[in-house]
């Protein structure tokens, strides 16, 4: 009985311990030559510039429908003023750093798994192996390092557009005196909130790839277990972005 | 006394209570074709796969070229790594690049030549394997025969010592198989480097086999040339010899 409800629990912390490993392994193969900067850009263009429309998307309608909500409560008390302020704080400390890295683990984290996993079973990581070649330095190092780059640059296409839509909505739409939003923004909104954005998202970007890759890597049993490690991939990756997202937001504001 | 290539005493390996290799002694001689032969899950490529360290046995020795690996760390067992060439049971080309870089892949990760000689080298290796207009396909393009030839190139382009194959001919048909087989004999008679291959085509094998080895049980129950192995008398032998044959065919191959 016991036992039975430990089992999940001891399997989290194992895969945890495991994972973590991978990561100090992948770290320090990036600091050993040869540096293998074309995989490291080809990461980058994946994760980062094929995700750009998504992030865009993303980013714009959070923005409006903040606006859109904000105005529903603020006008309860005439401090419409405020909706502004609200999306942009929203936006840079919280929404965009979050949705980006979940559309990302979406995107990139499940291509990621499914790739190593396909590699996995067609015996692509063990040729490396047999090559003498580090199959982490070659598979998993570049992709932790191009998340870890592009994951913030993302937040902060997320961010402007989120705050240009809420513009447009609250000005434009609803009719918000222009003068109050932008100065109540201004004034609320420090630089410090957008940097925190920008160092969870940089977090969320080693998280989604290590626990992605991870998946893939470590894949067992043909196409169905690609399926399952792909599967696998993005829910274990979210969760841990959201849990994580608490726990650096406790620390940080 | 001749020369071994590798050498395996009293090898272990299970997995959880399932004991795949029950005390493997096996001595592979340099230069030779050494084909071990098995049924389907008996264990021949978790045996194959101990010979280049991807899997740790529970208990025994194995000695390349003096060395005993098992208990090597991983940068000393990758030096020994590059002096080996395998070829995967589906060739294993890495499906991101064309067929030129794949065999150009462990020339430039562990040389330092330049790309007109690697030019040269993958050039002379995809003409030994019949594909030399073939360089700018990808792997998705080509048939099973073809990425199993373009997987042997890649084993061949560091010109190691040791080459491992895993099921050359598995799921190709007869006549593939034969052109397959007969390049594995012609590079190695060209080449005269060590040879290990596992497969269940007992016949096929028959073909490139200097030495013949039959793993039962985890263990190797017997060892020879063809020629004695065909005559043996274990029971085990003639069972596995006898459910080659096809009914009603005497032709006398075996």
């Amino acid at each position: 009985m016991i036992k039975a409800f430990f089992a999940p629990l001891e399997k989290i912390v194992r895969e945890f311990g495991r994972v973590s490993m991978m990561l100090v392994e992948s770290i320090l193969l990036a600091f050993r030559p040869p540096f293998k900067l074309n995989y490291i850009f080809k990461q980058m263009e994946f994760i980062g510039v094929h995700s750009v429309f998504v992030v865009i998307l993303t980013g714009v309608f959070t923005g409006m429908v903040l606006a859109l909500q904000s105005y529903y409560g603020f006008r309860k008390f005439s401090s419409e003023g405020l909706v502004g302020a609200t999306v942009a704080l929203s936006m840079t400390r919280e929404l965009g750093p979050v949705l980006t890295s979940l559309m990302v683990t979406g995107r990139a984290g499940s291509a990621m798994a499914a790739e190593l996993g396909a590699m996995r079973v067609t015996e692509q990581i063990d040729a490396l192996t047999v090559m003498a070649l580090n199959p982490i330095k070659y598979l998993v190092t570049p992709r932790v390092i191009a998340a870890f780059l592009m994951l913030p640059l993302l937040t902060v296409i997320a961010d402007f557009v989120g705050i240009v839509g809420g513009y447009l909505v609250g000005v434009k739409l609803l009719g918000i005196n222009e003068g109050a939003y932008i100065d109540k923004m201004i004034k609320f909104v420090e630089l410090n909130d957008i940097y925190n954005g920008l160092v969870k998202a940089a977090v969320f970007g080693i998280i989604l790839s290590i626990v992605s890759c991870y998946k893939g890597f470590y894949t067992k049993g043909g196409a169905e277990g690609v399926g399952r490690s792909t599967t696998e991939a993005v829910v274990a990756s979210s969760v841990t972005i959201l849990v994580t997202d608490y726990i650096l937001t406790s620390f940080m504001f | 006394m001749e020369e071994k290539a590798i050498r395996i005493v009293n090898l272990h390996k299970s997995f959880g209570t399932q004991k795949v290799l029950n005390g493997i002694n096996l001595e592979i001689e340099k230069g030779k074709t050494t084909v071990i032969i098995g049924k389907s899950g008996g264990g021949k490529t978790v045996l194959l796969k101990h010979l280049i360290g991807l899997i740790k046995p529970d208990e025994g020795e194995i000695w390349i070229n003096g060395a005993e690996i098992t208990q090597l760390k991983d940068k000393e067992l990758n030096d020994i790594r590059v002096g080996f060439g395998m070829l995967f049971q589906e060739a294993a080309l890495f499906d991101s690049m064309d067929v030129f870089d794949n065999i150009a892949f462990p020339l430039r990760e562990h040389t330092k030549r330049s790309e007109k000689e690697i030019e040269r080298i993958v050039e002379e290796k995809l003409k030994h394997v019949g594909l030399l207009r073939f360089g700018d396909k990808m792997p998705s393009e080509l048939s099973g025969g073809m990425r199993k030839r373009v997987g042997l190139a890649r084993a061949l382009a560091l010109d190691p010592d040791i080459i491992l194959f895993d099921e050359p001919t598995s799921a190709l048909d007869p006549i593939i198989s034969l052109t397959i087989l007969d390049l594995i004999k012609e590079t190695q008679t060209r080449l005269n480097k060590t040879y290990v291959v596992i497969s269940h085509d007992i016949m096929g094998m028959f073909r490139i086999a200097d030495k013949v080895a039959l793993l039962s049980d985890g263990k190797i129950i017997e060892y020879g040339t063809p020629y004695e192995v065909r005559r043996s008398k274990n029971e085990v032998t003639m069972e596995f010899l006898n459910a080659t044959k096809i009914p009603g065919f005497s032709g006398g191959e075996l």
